[in-house]
């Protein structure tokens, strides 16, 4: 009865979606007062019932209730528990059921929290939101069900799969989903801004806090899938600009964008149509990464499960939705009023090219995805654009990006003069310079990119440093902090990623046991290979020595091979010290006893990951500060 | 701004989602199938998976009639699975000779206890060579072997009830 419940809560809430949609029409086109006042708890109670048809479902896979089809594909009663719980999202059904909660739950908080802006623009969000979420739950209800039975039902579950049981597939997908559902609420807003024609500060500040927490989240998606890619698939590379992670990259650097256009919006009450252009281009994104994901459109490294009637789906689905978005921005945004005016040289300029920068980047990528789909519906050949493209289109174009973004927080609001920042930015400019002689020193023969990500990096990452110049610290606000930090990140991360491309020395040997070989400051030795067991794998892991200046530590790199199902994977050893990693990949053996081992010295790796880490502190510090200080504003409008 | 230029957006989109669609629409890619069909078993003399049984030769697919052979193992959940789809193959009069892959005397028996003998011989395959040798790369596998030793066809992953018409047509194809 678990399943039926949970199937009936469902339909209930795609009811009140429908109605909620309604409502908000109807009450807005007829001026009807008491049927928007019935719009907000409408939402809530939605929100309770999905949430309570995730709970079943979960409750379901807890007690591997097998007669459910999906618990008995994806789950096993020997599966240790915390893998049963997160076994609820690590497949399709589950996945997006538990969009749509999220998506619900959203909206109710939208319903409940939001005090900022008029009502009838309020209940316009409420309505898109809706609509929305009417579209998921079809999707759900009559495409992917998740409370479908099985009959019979089977003596045991089929979801053993080791390669799954990872804490990180535990907590990645929900991350990213959480992330693109605060996009889908930011979309929403537009929608609503745009039905009333009410683009301004107010809407721009009830948007802020979703697009700001969604963009803290997606940059903790990538970045901790751009290390598992690292450390899992045995490659040595952080980045291979594979579908999968560009359908994460586009919505991030729209949100990017987005997230500084609202601020010019909310602080300014410049750049309207453009805010309102970014909001519905950053959901159009997690829409189309949604897409080709589940699709199985385009071919990828990472293999989902894919079903083209339910790729179908997603695409009436983003035609409707995004179609519909860009046609009601059409129609209504040559009415909305531009906002203030600002100089060229000021800190609005600055946000202005650091957007157009953003989503030239975003349109680079796009078009190198998309490519080999064009190519093939046109030839039928399939083929792959590589990082060759990637790097030389979208590398130049960031790092300017990077200089931007040095330049910005230095610039004061509407108007500045350039003497004056040539004054603010003398000292990382004496410091970019030094190090540009630094680096042409101790480095000559790197390459171009490389040598300017270098440079850029220190000059940026003292820049960054400079709206802390002269201010009291301890009464600096949070968000300032934040800002501070996020862009310090940006700089950290740029210097990993430019010492590893410029600096990193790979070996492959194929080497006997005892045998020394020597990559960057190590010299290593193969000592022995065994073979050994585990629960569900078995192994050869080779024990590697490295020393350097008289320290030495031990390396177990392994060669896995699962049965069910049959799956090979490199368990890559990594050592990390303070200036690199050094990288152990361990391959088969040749006829005549050599072991082909594959070695990486690679200095400051890890500091694109710690990069990407601070700018997500950062953005979480700017939530808090802009949240804290709204609420005192808040207390003291109540009080007045 | 030019009003008609608001329009572009749209037109962009219209042309992804024109994109997306054709993409959809054309057909998808065949799984790459054993490059060993079409040719000879490869030759092999397994011991036998079951204690006080015989083991699985090469020869014991050269007399004359098509045979399925089964690539499986106790401790593969798929292979449990599929055991009741072997069963009922092997009640239609389908002769089924398998492989176990790195699997023990006892486990096998055990598992053919549970879920049925569907075998007329099982071989034991401990290293997992004569698994590669026939261009499997996991458990389970079915093949569908000829009356002269000729590997006709292959089936990949457990055998669901949906799947046994098209095991009866690749046997008629065989005789």
């Amino acid at each position: 009865m678990i399943a039926e419940a949970g199937l009936a809560a469902l339909w209930l809430a795609a009811a009140l979606a429908g109605l909620q949609l309604m409502l908000g029409w109807t009450g807005l086109s007829h001026q009807r007062d008491d049927m928007l006042a019935a719009v907000r708890p409408v939402a809530v109670i939605q929100a309770v019932l999905t949430l309570l048809a995730f709970a079943l479902l979960i409750w379901l896979f807890l007690r591997v209730d097998l007669s459910v089809a999906l618990v008995a594909a994806n789950d096993h009663s020997e599966k240790p528990w915390l893998y049963k719980f997160a076994g609820t999202w690590g497949n399709h059904e589950g996945s997006m059921l538990m969009w749509v909660t999220i998506l619900a739950v959203a909206g109710a908080a939208v319903a409940l929290l939001e005090r900022r802006l008029d009502d009838r623009t309020l209940t316009a969000t409420l309505s898109a939101q809706a609509a929305i979420g009417l579209g998921f739950y079809a999707f759900l209800l009559f495409a992917s069900n998740p409370f479908a039975r099985l009959d019979p039902a089977p003596p045991e579950g089929q979801g053993l799969n080791p390669l799954l049981q990872d804490p990180g597939l535990a907590f990645h997908p929900p991350t990213l989903y959480l992330g693109y559902v605060g996009l889908s609420v930011a979309f929403s807003f537009a929608v609503g801004a745009l039905v009333t024609r009410n683009v301004g500060p107010s809407f721009a500040r009830a948007m802020r806090p979703w697009v700001l927490g969604a963009w803290i989240l997606l940059t903790l998606g990538i970045t901790a899938g751009s290390y598992w890619a690292y450390y899992e698939l045995g490659w040595g590379g952080w980045w291979f600009w594979d579908p999968v992670e560009n359908a994460s990259l586009m919505p991030w650097l729209a949100a990017t964008a987005l997230l500084h256009s609202v601020t010019v919006l909310a602080t300014r009450d410049g750049l309207r149509a453009w805010t309102v252009m970014l909001a519905v281009v950053a959901f159009s994104m997690s829409m189309v990464g949604t897409f080709l994901v589940r699709s199985g459109i385009l071919t990828s490294v990472h293999a989902f499960a894919v079903d083209p009637r339910r790729g179908t789906f997603i695409l009436a689905l983003l035609a409707i939705y995004i179609g519909g978005a860009l046609a009601l921005f059409a129609a209504r945004v040559g009415t909305v009023r531009e906002g203030s005016r600002f100089d060229p040289v000021s800190r609005e300029g600055a946000l202005v090219i650091n957007n157009l920068l953003l989503t030239a980047v975003l349109g680079i990528v796009l078009v190198g995805t998309l490519y080999p789909l064009v190519v093939e519906s046109m030839t039928g050949e399939k083929l792959s654009v590589g990082p060759p493209y990637f790097n030389a289109a979208a590398g130049p174009l960031a790092l300017v990006l990077m200089a931007v973004m040095a330049v910005g927080p230095l610039l004061r609001w509407r108007r500045d003069e350039l003497r004056n920042l040539g004054r603010r930015l003398a000292i990382p400019i004496a410091i970019a310079i030094a190090s540009l002689a630094g680096v042409l020193l101790l480095a000559p023969g790197i390459r171009i990119l490389p040598f300017l990500g270098l440079v850029l990096a220190l000059g940026v990452g003292a820049a960054s440093l400079a709206p802390l110049w002269k201010r009291n610290l301890r009464r600096t606000p949070l968000f300032i902090w934040g800002m501070v930090i996020a862009h310090l990140g940006i700089a950290v991360s740029l210097a990993g990623m430019a010492s590893e491309s410029a600096f990193t020395q790979e070996r492959l040997v194929a080497s006997r046991l005892g045998e020394a070989q020597q990559v960057g400051p190590y010299n290593i030795k193969l000592d022995s290979v065994m073979p050994i067991a585990g629960p569900n794998w078995t192994a050869i892991e080779g024990t590697v020595t490295a020393v350097r200046g008289g320290h030495s530590f031990a390396l177990k790199p392994q060669a896995r091979a699962f049965w069910a199902p049959p799956t090979e994977t490199n368990e890559s050893a990594i050592q990390t010290v303070w200036d690199g990693q050094l990288y152990v990949v361990l391959g088969r053996a040749d006829e005549q006893g050599r072991w082909q081992l594959r070695l990486w010295w690679k200095p400051f790796v890890t500091l694109i990951w710690a990069g990407g880490a601070m700018v997500a502190i950062g953005g979480a510090l700017a939530l808090l500060g802009r949240l804290a200080r709204e609420r005192r504003t808040a207390m003291r409008e109540a009080w007045a | 701004m030019k009003r008609s230029l608001l329009w572009a957006p749209l037109a962009v989109f219209i042309l992804f989602l024109i994109i997306f669609m054709t993409g959809l629409l054309s057909p998808e890619g065949q799984i790459i199938r054993s490059h060993m069909i079409g040719k000879p078993l490869p030759n092999f003399a397994l011991p036998a998976g079951l204690r006080n049984s015989a083991g699985l030769r090469t020869q014991d697919f050269q007399q004359g009639k098509p045979k399925l052979l089964n690539v499986f193992a106790s401790w593969c959940v798929p292979c449990a699975a599929e055991a009741p789809q072997l069963m009922q193959l092997a009640q239609s009069g389908v002769t089924i000779d398998a492989v176990a892959i790195r699997d023990r005397p006892e486990d096998i028996a055990n598992f053919l206890a549970r879920y049925g003998n569907p075998y007329r011989k099982i071989g034991s395959d401990r290293t997992s060579s004569i698994q590669l040798a026939l261009g499997s790369s996991g458990v389970p596998e079915t093949f569908v072997i000829d009356g002269n030793g000729i590997i006709r066809y292959q089936h990949i992953g457990d055998i669901r009830p949906e799947n046994i018409p098209e095991i009866f047509a690749e046997l008629a194809k065989a005789r």
